[in-house]
């Protein structure tokens, strides 16, 4: 698939804002004034500025808000709402905090319940493609959950807790990458089945149907990059989660937090384009390509 | 709504023959002409007059290589070239239609024919994402969503002579290789062909239950390879008689001549 930078911008920040949002709302840390002004801030920052990304690749953005209208069967319509839904109900809860001094509890779990949901329906976006097996998959969905609630530790200050659930999702992410390895080719789908021509022999990709390139090779066929694949699979991992231990154990104050935070955010922009990069769709096939 | 709505009884589709196509790309031609001067935005162009140009096309024709296994007490069987034209094959199942968050995307209840309501679409690419076939391509000039309509403005059309009432690029065939009609019906044409000649589903595996087949290629004579002509024909001339015989015995001669 081709690593939209839109996409990629998207899931990461937006991933990160909300799991910010899910401390916030279940009161860890629970701060008020000033100090709530800012984490609020940060989180919306990151969680609008992901969604407006997203946006960016649409050919139609001003029909936007028709996407609210098939929650019935569409993933991405269902993300919309619970997207749309979590950020009310957290500006409630966060202007409670800022103005008010008060924290209406029921409601900062109702918003924290919500902001795990938007980046439930983002991940299942991805996780309901048959089309493309590496994506298809119970770790796509656990993956986006546990990067976003371990992302949202560390941003919230709830370092004790970001440490484990980062050594979590450094395990769970080498799994998923372990085991999307051999997903394509334990599909079942191949040139022979795509064409229907195995009953005859090997097939190969003759001709393409036209000399130049095409909507469907620009978006889905992406082989450049892959070369360096596994040096940045450790890239990833080690921006994304060793340094950041490590800063966090070194003790968490303000520069080595603010280090912390820029690389496990480069770690993750890293790992995501891998998610995109190093996923194959099968109408490769038709083209003789992955 | 991009609930899938139940199964319909009619099934509009194709019936494309991969032992008649001949590669000519005339479906894709007359599929773009149509598709391009009437129902919704034109299949748009990008640097049509460069070496990079690139443009949105309803059905293309892929060429294939197939190599049948070589086997030990037998030559190896030639490889054969077999010529792939794919559109949208209006699956039973269309994931393209339930992932679309605008309902822009449906399948109609009454022919089984997968739409797009351009006015709707927010070009968000799911729809592609989402199916194995590469049949939907985004339009870049456009922004929404293109893809094979079966011709659906030409198919109930009255305006047209009776005959031109079919898919663009089913007319235009010039080898046979397209067939049109309803494969919900056991007893129409399309799927008389289908049941006799062994029609099947491109990548089953996907669970779309496509509504369009393929015929497979027929197998290949195995009869040895000689030259019905050859026993009839003048022995070409060994050694020349008169002049031609004078100058071949002259021209040897000369130093370094042929003997």
């Amino acid at each position: 698939m081709h690593p939209a930078p839109s996409v990629i911008i998207f899931t990461t920040f937006s991933g990160l804002g909300y799991g910010l949002l899910f401390w916030l709302g279940i009161g860890m840390p629970a701060p008020t004034g000033w100090v709530a002004f800012a984490f609020f801030a940060i989180a919306y920052i990151m969680a609008v500025g992901g969604l407006l990304a997203s946006t960016f690749h649409l050919g139609h953005p001003e029909r936007a808000l028709k996407a609210f209208s098939q929650w019935r069967s569409s993933w991405l319509s269902r993300e919309g709402i619970c997207a749309v839904a979590t950020l009310l109900i957290m500006a409630i809860y966060g202007a409670g905090l800022v103005f008010l001094d008060t924290a209406w509890t029921v409601l900062g779990w109702l918003g924290a319940i919500g902001a795990l949901l938007t980046v439930f329906t983002t991940s299942m976006i991805y996780a309901q493609l048959k089309t493309v097996p590496r994506w298809k998959h119970w770790t796509t969905p656990a993956l986006f959950l546990i990067l976003s609630i371990s992302g949202g530790a560390l941003f919230s200050g709830n370092v004790k807790i970001a440490i484990p659930l980062f050594i979590i999702a450094a395990a769970l992410q080498a799994f998923a990458w372990f085991h999307g390895d051999g997903r394509f080719n334990a599909s079942g789908t191949t040139i022979e089945s795509a064409t229907g021509l195995g009953h005859i022999g090997k097939v190969r990709a003759f001709e393409p149907p036209h000399t130049g390139t095409n909507y469907l090779m620009k978006e889905f066929i992406h082989v450049v990059g892959r070369r360096h694949a596994t040096q940045l699979r450790i890239v990833a991992l080690v921006l994304g989660f060793v340094i950041p231990i490590i800063l966090l154990l070194l003790g968490a104050k303000h520069v080595l937090g603010l280090l912390a935070v820029v690389s496990h955010v480069a770690g993750i922009l890293a790992l995501r384009w891998l998610f995109f990069a190093q996923a194959e769709h099968v109408v490769g096939l038709y083209y003789g390509k992955r | 709504m991009t609930t899938l709505p139940p199964p319909s009884a009619k099934k509009l589709g194709l019936v494309i023959d991969l032992d008649t196509c001949v590669g000519c790309h005339a479906c894709v031609v007359s599929c773009k002409g149509w598709n391009t001067e009437n129902y919704g935005a034109p299949l748009s162009d990008q640097n049509a007059y460069s070496g990079a140009a690139s443009g949105t096309f309803l059905n293309r024709v892929h060429s294939y290589e197939v190599q049948p296994p070589i086997l030990k007490d037998k030559p190896a069987a030639p490889a054969q070239l077999i010529h792939f034209p794919k559109s949208c094959l209006h699956c039973e199942d269309a994931p393209c239609v339930t992932v679309c968050p605008t309902g822009a995307s449906y399948k109609r209840v009454e022919d089984g024919i997968v739409l797009v309501n351009e006015k709707d679409c927010i070009g968000c690419g799911l729809c592609a994402w989402a199916c194995p076939y590469g049949a939907r391509e985004l339009d870049e000039k456009a922004g929404v969503m293109k893809k094979c309509t079966l011709c659906v403005d030409r198919i109930y059309n009255e305006n047209l002579p009776e005959e031109d009432r079919q898919p663009a690029c089913v007319r235009t065939c010039p080898s046979g290789a397209r067939h049109f009609g309803d494969l919900g019906d056991e007893t129409s044409d399309v799927s008389i062909l289908v049941a006799e000649r062994g029609g099947f589903d491109l990548m089953p595996e996907q669970g779309t239950k496509p509504t369009n087949k393929y015929l497979p290629p027929r197998p290949k004579d195995v009869e040895p390879e000689y030259d019905i002509l050859a026993p009839y024909l003048e022995p070409v001339a060994e050694d020349g008689k008169g002049f031609v015989g004078w100058l071949d015995k002259a021209l040897s001669a000369l130093p370094g001549g042929a003997k």
